[in-house]
């Protein structure tokens, strides 16, 4: 057993990726997530690896793409407007199915927005922030141990699917200090055997060729049908969630990361006074646990979704319950972390308006 | 059977190529695959194709292969080179690929010095989107976006690739050739050798910039294309060797 230390977000991440078997990070800065490719910088070549800073996160996605078509471990990292500048490469990668790992701290938006932890980034994370039909896996870490968890998560589906994932957190699970547990080192010489597609040289063998490119309609077609095959089988055996004191439950509160963590204090809260409120925390935002949070919601009188936005996640919780239960919502934007004592009160008004 | 004197290069695919009567990428195809196997690379050589009429070129060479999106063939390179060193990785890219949507690429991997190869097929203008200004457009040139001929006033000038690289110290090897006669293509193919060996060496940066006749777009037959090459083309943009770090050894 590791014991536990004290470290902020962004490295803690980083070092998980490093344990993870990551030995590539190619990044261009942004605030609140420097620290992440600053972490990389200097302890890469402590183990090995190579850390390039980019000319931007244009040509960043690209060499990801790059080095993800050797079949070896590699991720970025950035915040949200860097986050849309690498949509066309994910893209890309997606319909090349590429294995890689990205990070989005993220930001208050939109535009240059500011520099504050916000979850408006929820769509063009989960819904598909490039062109095309693909699907991207979505984690949504709420504290740092679980940012620390799903980064070896993060590489392990990356590469059992072939597909990219995003590790979606904000800037308060980047620049915050909490005690983590480290997992040990992986063994490099165990990683996931690619060599039945990678681009490595063509020795004894036919050339490989790795492309999202298909000229022929229904050549690219077949490729499409391929990808929404195993877009169904990751929804079919990925989806992860947490449920918080949902026993006996009248009320729901729903949200994932920062505001999902913020939440379970406001159970507390309603808990104390007697009213018997539950948390549902999705992890998984991509593929999102519909399911789960229509069984949890089923007794409830009414849902009550949180985020740090106007209001996104909220339309999979509209989703899930199709009607079945009243989805009310709260949310502040652009960087303003909501209390639990403004939601609780939030939450307490839609109670006495019945 | 008498014995074979002549064959298709072993790095060159049985694909048929998707190229125009008159285009030179066909050349240049050639003599890239020749050099990868006078050098015995083609076992451990990967190519990054573009976006534009070389789009296909990842299936026309007999090696691991992938297509970046358009102007990023060289980040995808690097990223690829960065990964496995052991490799010899080479992009291929057009005007528009390398020039106007990847300049920041294109610069930023030579400033680099990144143990990569390019070979950079200059024919001033866009072929796969049916011949639309390039940045390598004459001036005067006309092209379906430049109706009445290209004006620097609007659209600014012809824009010298290889004279920026040139002042590069990333850059070990660096020419510019063309491919319209026997001792040309003689001299491409040199170049062309240099500047993978200026990889394989781990000296830096490589690439060769091709004027290259583009027929169907300039509205001409063959013949009057290469015509035009020399008059006009190598005149805004001269043949030149700029950097040779490599040296005859």
């Amino acid at each position: 057993m590791t014991k536990k230390i004290m470290m902020k977000g962004n490295e803690a991440i980083a070092e998980a990726a490093i344990r993870a078997g990551c030995r590539l990070y190619f990044g261009y800065p942004i605030t609140p997530q420097s620290e992440i490719a600053e972490y990389m910088a200097r302890r890469l070549p402590e183990v090995g690896g190579t850390f390039l800073q980019t000319e931007s996160e244009v040509a960043t996605v690209n060499m990801v793409y790059g080095a993800a078509c050797t079949g070896r471990r590699v991720m970025t990292s950035t915040s949200s407007p860097g986050f849309s500048l690498m949509q066309e490469g994910i893209s890309y990668i997606a319909g090349a199915e590429l294995p890689c790992v990205f990070v989005n701290v993220v930001r208050g938006g939109p535009g240059l927005g500011d520099i504050q932890p916000a979850q408006g980034d929820y769509f063009q994370a989960t819904k598909g922030g490039g062109h095309g039909d693909y699907r991207v896996i979505v984690l949504g870490p709420s504290t740092v141990q679980e940012a620390v968890d799903l980064m070896g998560l993060a590489f392990d589906l990356a590469d059992k699917y072939r597909n990219p994932v995003l590790v979606l957190a904000d800037g308060l699970i980047g620049q915050m200090m909490e005690p983590v547990e480290l997992p040990e080192m992986r063994d490099l010489s165990n990683l996931p055997d690619h060599s039945s597609w990678a681009l490595v040289g063509a020795k004894g063998r036919k050339p490989h060729k790795v492309t999202s490119f298909n000229i022929d309609p229904h050549e690219l077609e077949k490729m499409n049908k391929r990808y929404q095959a195993k877009y169904r089988e990751i929804e079919k055996n990925e989806k992860r969630w947490e449920n918080y004191r949902v026993e006996d439950l009248e009320y729901l509160l729903v949200g994932y990361g920062t505001s999902g963590r913020i939440l379970k204090s406001v159970a507390d809260m309603a808990r104390g006074d007697g009213i018997k409120v539950g948390v549902f925390r999705p992890i998984t935002l991509w593929p999102y646990p519909y399911e789960a949070l229509a069984e949890v919601a089923g007794n409830a009188r009414f849902v009550l979704t949180v985020e740090m936005s106007s209001g996104q996640m909220v339309e999979d919780v509209k989703l899930a319950l199709e009607g079945r239960v009243p989805v009310y919502f709260y949310g502040r934007m652009a960087g303003v972390v909501p209390t639990p004592e403004e939601i609780y009160r939030y939450f307490v008004k839609l109670l006495e308006e019945g | 059977m008498g014995k074979a004197i002549f064959n298709p290069p072993k790095s060159l695919s049985k694909k048929e190529f998707t190229y125009c009567p008159g285009c030179h990428h066909g050349i240049v195809h050639r003599l890239v695959a020749e050099v990868i196997d006078e050098l015995g690379i083609q076992e451990k050589t990967v190519i990054i194709a573009p976006v534009g009429c070389s789009v296909f070129a990842y299936e026309f060479f007999e090696l691991d292969g992938t297509v970046a999106p358009h102007g990023r063939a060289l980040a995808v390179a690097t990223g690829m080179k960065r990964a496995r060193p052991d490799l010899v990785v080479f992009t291929y890219q057009g005007d528009g690929d390398l020039a106007a949507i990847g300049t920041a690429e294109t610069i930023h991997a030579a400033n680099r010095g990144e143990k990569l190869t390019t070979i950079f097929i200059n024919n001033a203008v866009y072929g796969m989107t049916g011949g639309q200004m390039a940045p390598t457009t004459l001036i005067g040139q006309k092209t379906t976006t430049t109706p009445y001929g290209r004006n620097h006033e609007k659209d600014g000038y012809p824009i010298h690739i290889s004279e920026i690289l040139s002042t590069m110290n990333g850059v070990a090897y660096l020419e510019r050739v063309t491919v319209d006669t026997p001792q040309n293509v003689r001299n491409a193919k040199k170049a062309i050798k240099k500047a993978f060996l200026a990889q394989i060496k781990g000296l830096g940066f490589g690439l060769v910039e091709v004027l290259s006749a583009c027929p169907t777009n300039w509205g001409m037959n063959p013949v009057e294309a290469m015509t035009w090459l020399r008059e006009h083309m190598v005149k805004e943009f001269p043949p030149k060797l700029f950097v040779d770090k490599v040296g005859d050894g």
